[in-house]
């Protein structure tokens, strides 16, 4: 393996929101609301609770990690065999919340596992890679 | 963008179409009837299908005479082999209809 390839990866979103961290909370921890923006799910903000996200294309396995109130919230998210962890984090601002998503945990090497996992047709992706890499080298 | 995405995905969901696209990568360009002699479904069946293919920029065409010649755009995959980029859509999504939601939850 190499290091590239042993590298997390991370995905950040951030965005302000004209709504107290309060309000924001009580979206991203009940699950009536939770439904309304992200999927179903059994969700309770209690430490180690062990929950499941439920979406048309198929479920997420989760686990609470952290809890702090109207500031912080990470959960493992567990889905086509592979684990990440999403956090967010609720920061008061001038026009109401900072709000960001921070999702982290893949390694680049399991990249390829993740896609072969969600279509099933792993070997013509590698293939594709092949393809792609002679294009290039070849351009 | 996750439209792409989207669109990528439902373009290769169906079987027939995907095994087209394999072939076309497989082998390099190939015409119509050449597709339609190894896919086991009609001629216009195949068309439809490189219709959608090309729609999804998956595949481009050339004409030569009264021959259409397909191949493989395999670059367009290029969104789906980046793990961050299609998770950094979905969130974006989200997080959206969660503002839609917030302006709801006001009433």
């Amino acid at each position: 393996m190499t290091e590239a390839a042993a590298e997390l990866r991370t995905v950040i979103v951030e965005r302000e929101i004209g709504y107290p961290p309060e309000k924001i909370w009580r979206a991203l921890t009940q699950p009536h609301l939770l439904q309304e923006w992200l999927m179903q799910s059994d969700f309770a903000p209690e430490p180690d609770r062990e929950f499941t996200f439920r979406g048309d294309w198929g479920s997420v396995q989760c686990r609470v990690v952290e809890v702090e109130p109207y500031r912080s919230l990470s959960y493992t998210w567990g889905a086509m065999g592979l684990e990440s962890v999403v956090t967010w984090t609720l920061a008061p601002s001038p026009k109401g919340t900072h709000l960001r998503m921070e999702q982290t945990g893949f390694r680049a090497d399991q990249q390829q596992a993740y896609q072969g996992a969600k279509f099933g047709w792993k070997r013509m992706i590698e293939k594709l890679e092949q393809v792609m890499a002679d294009e290039e080298s070849a351009a | 963008m996750p439209t792409a995405q989207d669109m990528l995905f439902r373009t290769l969901a169906d079987p027939t179409r995907r095994a087209i696209f394999e072939r076309l990568c497989r082998m390099g360009g190939q015409t119509v009837a050449a597709l339609t002699a190894e896919a086991g479904v009609s001629q216009p069946a195949v068309s439809k299908h490189l219709g959608v293919l090309k729609r999804a920029g998956l595949v481009r065409d050339r004409h030569q005479g009264r021959q259409t010649h397909y191949s493989a755009e395999v670059k367009a995959l290029r969104p789906l082999l980046d793990w961050t980029s299609e998770m950094a859509g979905f969130w974006a999504k989200r997080i959206d209809m969660l503002e839609d939601l917030l302006k709801r939850m006001d009433q």
